[in-house]
């Protein structure tokens, strides 16, 4: 362990070349951190920003290779780039590289974000057409595959993901069909009453949506190209390019010997971006930040959330480097209230706190017939979450109230000619998420909150 | 929650040349209630939660009856500026199909050469000149030349609605005390003449359009349904206003800012890519816009004190740019200040619809006097202000410039 006076120096190793890779070395070197810094990544790129790729990349207006992410300032840092970290010692405090290597730490950064959910049938997954979207590559072929303008593509899975391809594919003219095996798109980011708005949309805008089936084939011709799905209502769809957007998989396996607390919703740390090892204990020299990190919340309960946001990966990745060069008391606490947005069928959307952590909502401003609206979300009398369609500049208010843990629901009175009918705040209707076909973006990795009690009725 | 006459010490014109300590103090105070009721509100973070709460309206007509003071011929249709949503995002979201993004993305940018043009003849018509007056000289006629040029508003026609312009003005400032009757009057009727102008320019560019923001507005094929006669007056009296009466207090201000930092004038002109930063700096450090009204529908909490339904709320932004609580060293003037998320355009759904113009002027126009203004000194400071407490800047600005060799 070494004192404070060494936390300056002494080698850090980021697993990771993605945002909060990035961010968390350039946060180093502006604290302070003058000692010998390596950040490992799978992909040969160096790193990009992922929003713009199922939007502006798959509409043609850019090229997947122009998402880099613009570098502050220069990390100083030996990058390992199109390397795979395959394991972690503990004890000997190595990073053990795909190419034999080991990189010796003192601090270990864990920011290995989350991958793309395969197909589960590999040689189905394998056919020609078939795509899934997470990196640069994928973005940059299906891009192309688009703008050979296919006949009708078929999308898997209707989270943010999955309604943004849609999205894409309606705005180049090109026939889309969204299966869902949940009951509407976004259902598991923003539950069923808001998701109907969703499904509106995606109608509005052209696409065949089907919700509540599942795709249980992918079939393709002799030459290995994908012709079409078979769904679990017998139906068939003919297509010609197939996207997978079931989600995501955090990238956990190489900690598996590791003896951290590791597993299918992440790497477990404390508030600190300190990761816990299996037995809960918390580790002093390695942290966690970005997709890959589950870490406890104050505001709702202390539940731990996984998040793919973004702007948490951003704000994580700086305390995480914070704490990486801070002896005990001014370490800093990761309690960011969490944000996302998406644009998709001509709106923004636009989320703060967390909507799934809720049991009702209310339309506070606008209406869904305008197609702009804020819905607040409330978890036993209390503001948990907001999300605006199309009126972003309202949520900063929103925040406020959640941060306060002000009542819910909010008071009648807005400033947009629509009283607030909080007689009719309706259930949240939150999905248990194991049935979505994608996961949502925001993943309380415990339980919901209206379902942690069983209640037990005596017979007779 | 003092009962106060902050705002009656704010408003009184031998405060003018430097109201800040006075924004200290109402800071000190957190929500000041003035001796007729309404409140001031000056801290920054209060400020912020409050333009974007949406229980605030900016609608005057939700003033409680005793605060209306205002006569019953008000003007209609309103601009959107003091519109709520959704007829304010209706008339806003029209008044920018054809100035920004997404249906206008180059508008701003395609004016750089023009707006260059203007400034150097400006610049030129000084050579030789010992004295200048940097209000009527400069500040004043630039953006004037612009916004008449982007709305597609004859240039001579300046002064007749010069005059229509200070009387808007004047009709909007803040008198605690004194009977407004007089100068509503006044103002509506100016809104009204404006007005009438305005669309009449624009309905002669119907069917044969310029590439100005008038023709625009009456031919652009619009989904929505366009403007009607009295929404386009009421739109392009406040473009005209807003595009004329506020960038000059921001240029000048400017001036008066660097010659009173001679150092960082000195600095600006060695490194002209810190010009960006400064006019940011300037917009936090000494604001074209200082005060702006909102009214509670509802009862709304602000720093601990409940401010009733009805019952105006002045938010001084120009306090909260000073906010210590917010920026490092506030009264200090850093054209290379980082992290200046200033409210020198307001913020949330009113925030300036001309805010990239403004940015776009004021740099072009520093830039090309801060060569000039090496040699330059005040001749007077404090300069005479003008007589508004909300848009406040100088009346004039005379300076000395070193005679040419």
């Amino acid at each position: 362990m070494p004192g404070p006076g060494d936390l300056r120096e002494g080698p850090i190793v980021i697993v990771g070349a993605s945002l909060a890779g990035l961010r968390a070395a350039e946060a180093l070197r502006e604290r302070g951190f003058t000692g010998s810094l390596t950040v490992v990544g799978d992909e040969p790129h160096p790193p990009y920003d992922r929003p713009p790729l199922s939007k502006q990349v798959l509409l043609g207006m850019s090229p997947a290779d122009t998402t880099g992410l613009p570098m502050r300032r220069d990390p100083d840092a030996d990058w390992r780039l199109g390397v795979r970290a395959t394991g972690l010692d503990p004890v000997g405090r190595q990073v053990l590289l795909a190419d034999g290597e080991s990189l010796p730490y003192d601090r270990l950064l864990i920011a290995t974000g989350t991958r793309a959910r395969p197909w589960p049938q590999p040689e189905q997954a394998a056919l020609d057409g078939v795509f899934t979207l997470r990196t640069r590559d994928d973005a940059g072929c299906l891009a192309e595959r688009l703008t050979a303008g296919p006949r009708r593509v078929l999308v898997i899975g209707a989270g943010f993901t999955g309604s943004e391809i849609a999205s894409a594919c309606r705005e180049r003219g090109i026939e889309v069909t969204v299966t869902e095996r949940g009951t509407a798109p976004l259902v598991g980011a923003l539950g069923g009453t808001l998701a109907k708005l969703a499904a509106g949309l995606q109608r509005a805008h052209g696409v065949d949506l089907r919700c509540g089936v599942t795709v249980t084939a992918l079939c393709g011709n002799a030459g290995g190209r994908f012709t079409g799905a078979d769904l679990s209502d017998g139906s068939h769809i003919d297509a010609d390019v197939c996207v997978i957007a079931m989600g995501a998989v955090r990238n956990v396996e190489w900690l598996a010997d590791s003896g951290l607390a590791a597993g299918p919703h992440g790497v477990a740390c404390d508030a600190g971006c300190r990761a816990f090892d299996m037995y809960g204990i918390v580790t002093d020299d390695v942290f966690v930040a970005g997709d890959v990190s589950r870490f406890p919340h104050p505001l709702f309960d202390y539940q731990m959330l996984s998040l793919e946001h973004w702007g948490n990966a951003v704000a994580q990745a700086e305390v995480a480097a914070h704490n990486m060069i801070s002896p005990g008391p001014p370490r800093r606490p990761h309690l960011a209230v969490p944000v996302f947005w998406s644009s998709q069928f001509g709106v923004n959307i636009k989320s703060v706190g967390v909507p799934t952590y809720s049991d009702q909502v209310v339309i506070a401003q606008g209406s869904l017939s305008e197609r702009r609206l804020v819905a607040v979300y409330g978890y036993r009398g209390r503001i948990t979450a907001a999300v605006t369609v199309n009126m972003a500049k309202w949520l900063e208010y929103y925040q406020g109230l959640i941060e306060a843990a002000a009542p819910f629901p909010p008071a009648p009175g807005a400033a947009d000619g629509h009283p607030l009918v909080t007689e009719f705040a309706l259930p949240s209707d939150v999905p248990d998420p194991r049935g979505l076909s994608h996961g949502p973006t925001v993943a309380l990795t415990g339980h919901l909150p209206d379902r942690r009690l069983t209640v037990v009725r005596p017979a007779g | 929650m003092a009962v106060d006459t902050l705002l009656e010490r704010i408003t009184d014109y031998a405060n003018r040349p430097d109201p800040y300590p006075l924004y200290a103090e109402l800071r000190e105070a957190g929500v000041a209630r003035q001796t007729d009721g309404s409140y001031l509100v000056g801290g920054y973070y209060d400020i912020v939660a409050l333009f974007h709460n949406p229980r605030l309206s900016s609608d005057r007509r939700n003033r409680a009856g005793t605060y209306s003071g205002l006569p019953a011929d008000e003007e209609e249709p309103r601009p959107f500026i003091r519109l709520d949503d959704p007829e304010h995002r209706r008339l806003r979201s029209l008044a920018t199909r054809p100035f920004g993004p997404p249906h206008s993305p180059g508008r701003i940018d395609a004016m750089r050469d023009e707006i260059t043009r203007i400034t150097d003849e400006l610049i030129e018509s000084l050579q030789g000149r010992t004295r200048v007056d940097v209000v009527d000289d400069f500040a004043y006629p630039l953006p004037v030349s612009v916004i008449c040029r982007l709305l597609g508003v004859p240039r001579e026609d300046e002064p007749t609605f010069r005059e229509w312009s200070n009387a808007i003005i004047d009709s909007g400032d803040i008198r605690p005390g004194e009977d407004l009757g007089t100068s509503q009057r006044a103002g509506n009727q100016a809104r009204a003449q404006m007005g009438r102008y305005l669309v009449d320019l624009a309905e002669q560019r119907r069917g044969h359009p310029g590439d100005d923001m008038l023709s625009a507005f009456v031919n652009d094929p619009d989904p929505a349904g366009g403007l009607t006669r009295e929404e386009l007056a009421a739109t392009a009296v406040l473009l005209l206003v807003a595009g004329h009466e506020t960038t000059v207090n921001l240029i000048t201000n400017g001036v008066l800012t660097l010659l009173r930092h001679p150092d960082q004038l000195e600095r600006l002109r060695r490194e002209p890519d810190l010009l960006p930063g400064a006019v940011e700096e300037l917009l936090r450090y000494e604001p074209p816009v200082h005060l702006l009204e909102r009214i509670p529908l509802t009862h709304v909490d602000v720093a601990g004190t409940t401010i009733p339904k009805g019952v105006p709320v002045l938010l001084v932004l120009a306090s909260g740019n000073r906010d210590p609580k917010r920026f490092r060293d506030p009264d200090r003037f850093d054209p290379t200040r980082r992290d200046n998320q200033h409210l020198g355009f307001g913020s949330g759904i009113h925030i300036c619809y001309g805010a990239p113009l403004a940015r776009v002027e004021a740099q072009i126009a520093l830039g090309a006097l801060l060569p000039h203004l090496t040699t330059a000194t005040l001749v007077e400071d404090p300069p005479p202000y003008r007589n508004s407490a909300v848009l406040r800047g100088p009346r004039h600005l005379p300076i000395e410039l070193a005679p040419s060799p």
